[in-house]
């Protein structure tokens, strides 16, 4: 083979295993969307059938018994809410660690994320309690709270990962030309950080999105996010695949659109330096 | 008139300790290169000015001001950086005005300076550009302009041209001098490179290992250095330093002994008591070849033709090369054995602890 051919082959191999990945990937969501328009015979029919006259009954249904401009804006407001409080907190505590560094940051920034590793339900009872005892069951102020928490960590990290890369002259630059430090987070540190700054905080809200744990064990209806609402097609009478598919297809849609025009953020933040 | 007074400064970081007590006056209006071999503490020692390092003992005082423990952004001086470190996301003229829309200057003057900045430094055609969109010597005179237009109390420079091909940074250095002598303003310019040293500064402060090694103008460091470590420093090709261990007084002048050679140097150019022994230092200009007699004789090992002058390397003994500065069109051959003759004028002397021990006299 010359290396021309081997490299070919070599594009030809990576294509396909990138191909095969994906649609691994995407395989549940299409399977997903498919059967939202199926009857719940067809749902659950063996062989599962590929070829069916859509409907929307399911759609229909599912307005009917749940209020899904309710649930939506509760998804909206917690996992918009707790993003913004949680990047009003975590830039600057990204912004210290970055650029003026103590003995402990290296640890510190460990223990936060060590902070993910717990899993949820070992502090569920705590914080039931605690919202409990304070009122706070069923509402969107609990989830933005537990939301914004959950975040932070990872929020920090990846802030504090893409200042670190931010030249340090450039800072002291601004400092020689009169800069206090917060025209320095604001004129220089921020505008260099767009990029990274969005799609951590499109990353923030997905997470928040998706988030089915707290949600569901914190909220009965009033604060019941999109993700309680699917959860409510799964009880108690049984399943109803076409119906549940349906509501999480409603579910999905929002985000993966909101994702869809945010692309090119996120790619930019994803592949950051921009600056040197 | 002193203008910025530093005095016993010290720099710690952890346990390296990085400046050792600099003490230092520049006057107002001066172009002062600090000097010194890579690691040496001259970046801290700038950076200590600029207030981007905190001192750990001593005081910096500029014009009448305490500044040691204020702000870098309220010490009114301006750095122009390495790495140029211009705002990415600013256009140049944004770079250029930034400090003064700090500084809540009015439009109209903003307006008025950076037109007048770019101008001088012929950036006029690239103000709408962004920093990647620029070439090296172009994001350079934006770092210099960025500076100028504040009309600051100081400018420091941090190796400002290391970054730049040897053409550019000679015609840079140039305009660096230019700019100087139009400005008057008070520089601090820090380099390895003791070329740039000698052609811009009014004096030049060499740093050894967080130390001020000397302080002078360039000629004065370059006729009289206080050390081996300043004469071997400054002038290329280097000065020749030849151990000399037999050193006999006969009456108004010493024999020294230069590997079996004798020289004789007058007693009265001698600082302090007779040495046993000491190195001798000679210019590679300061000996003549001559057809008969001289002071010293050796071998032609090689010549270095650079056009406009040569260089022989002489070897005087198995071990010991000395350079001398030959005519241009030299017909100097390899192996040929050769007598020079030394101006004895100019001989330094240093002791074992490379301290000099004579004295260059006054010129005429
Ligand atoms: N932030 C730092 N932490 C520890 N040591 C440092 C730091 N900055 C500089 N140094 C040390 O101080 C010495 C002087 O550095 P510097 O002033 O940058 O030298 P140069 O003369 O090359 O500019 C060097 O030995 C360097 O290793
Ligand atoms: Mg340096």
């Amino acid at each position: 083979m010359t290396l021309n051919q081997q490299r070919k082959l070599k594009t030809i191999l990576t294509g396909l295993f990138a191909w095969t990945v994906a649609l691994v990937l995407f395989f549940p969501i299409f399977w997903m969307f498919i059967t939202s328009f199926k009857t719940e015979l067809q749902a659950i029919s063996v062989p599962p059938s590929l070829f069916f006259e859509p409907t929307l009954d399911n759609f229909r249904v599912v307005q009917e018994r749940s209020d899904y401009i309710h649930h939506a804006w509760n998804s909206v407001v917690t996992s918009f809410g707790s993003t913004i409080i949680a990047l009003i907190i975590a830039i600057p505590a990204a912004y210290s660690m970055a650029f003026f560094p103590g003995k402990r940051t290296k640890d510190i920034l460990l223990w936060m994320l060590s902070t993910k590793m717990l899993p949820a339900v070992g502090v569920l009872v705590p914080i039931y309690i605690i919202c409990r005892d304070y009122g706070l069951l069923d509402t969107k102020t609990a989830l933005v709270i537990i939301f914004t928490l959950m975040n932070l960590p990872i929020i920090v990290w990846m802030l504090f990962s893409y200042f670190k890369d931010l030249p340090k002259e450039i800072l002291e630059a601004a400092r020689m030309d009169g800069a206090t430090p917060w025209d320095e987070v604001v004129k220089v540190v921020l505008p260099l950080s767009v990029g990274a700054i969005s799609s951590t905080a499109l990353l923030s809200i997905v997470l928040c999105w998706n988030e089915a744990f707290w949600s569901l064990n914190l909220t009965a209806s009033d604060a019941a996010p999109l993700t309680a609402m699917i959860a409510s097609y799964s009880s108690p009478e049984g399943l109803f695949w076409a119906k549940l598919s349906a509501a999480s297809t409603l579910a999905c849609a929002p985000i993966v659109i909101f994702g869809w025009f945010c692309q090119k953020q996120l790619v930019q933040g994803l592949t950051f330096g921009a600056v040197k | 008139m002193s203008y910025l007074t530093i005095t016993d400064l010290q720099k710690h970081y952890d346990s390296y300790h990085a400046l050792r007590g600099i003490n230092l006056t520049i006057t107002e209006g001066e172009f002062v290169v600090f000097v010194g071999p890579s690691g040496c503490g001259k970046s801290t020692l700038l950076r200590t000015i600029a207030g981007l390092e905190s001192s750990t003992g001593g005081n910096i005082e500029l014009d009448g001001r305490d500044i040691t423990e204020v702000a870098s952004s309220k010490r009114d001086l301006a750095m122009v950086f390495q790495s140029y470190a211009l705002y990415p996301h600013m256009t140049v003229a944004d770079n250029l005005s930034f400090a003064l829309r700090l500084a809540k200057v009015s439009d109209a003057e903003i307006k008025e300076k950076v037109r007048s900045v770019s101008a001088s430094l012929q950036l006029d055609a690239l103000l709408e550009r962004k920093p990647k969109e620029l070439s090296g010597g172009q994001r350079q005179r934006v770092a210099i302009g960025r500076a100028i237009v504040r009309q600051p109390k100081v400018f420091l420079f941090d190796e400002p041209l290391s970054n730049l091909d040897a053409a550019l940074r000679v015609q840079m250095r140039l305009e660096l001098a230019r700019l100087h002598k139009k400005l008057g303003t008070t520089m601090i310019y820090v380099t390895h490179d003791q070329v740039e040293a000698m052609t811009l500064a009014d004096r030049v402060v060499i740093l050894n290992a967080g130390q001020i090694e000397q302080v002078g103008t360039p000629l004065e460091l370059y006729r009289q250095p206080n050390s081996r470590f300043v004469a071997e420093f400054i002038g290329t090709p280097k000065m020749n330093l030849i151990p000399a261990n037999k050193i006999v007084r006969h009456e108004d002048n010493l024999a020294i002994d230069l590997l079996g050679q004798q020289i004789i140097f007058p007693v009265n150019r001698l600082k302090g008591p007779l040495p046993k022994s000491a190195i001798v230092g000679i210019r590679p200009e300061h000996m003549t070849l001559v057809q008969e007699g001289g002071d010293l004789s050796g071998r032609i090992e090689l010549v270095e033709h650079l056009g406009s002058e040569a260089y022989a390397h002489l070897q005087l003994s198995s071990d010991q090369t000395i350079i001398i500065k030959a005519p241009a069109r030299t017909a100097l051959k390899d192996g040929q054995v050769v007598n020079i003759k030394i101006d004895m004028s100019e001989v330094i002397l240093f002791n074992e602890n490379d301290r000099v021990i004579s004295v260059i006299p006054e010129e005429v």
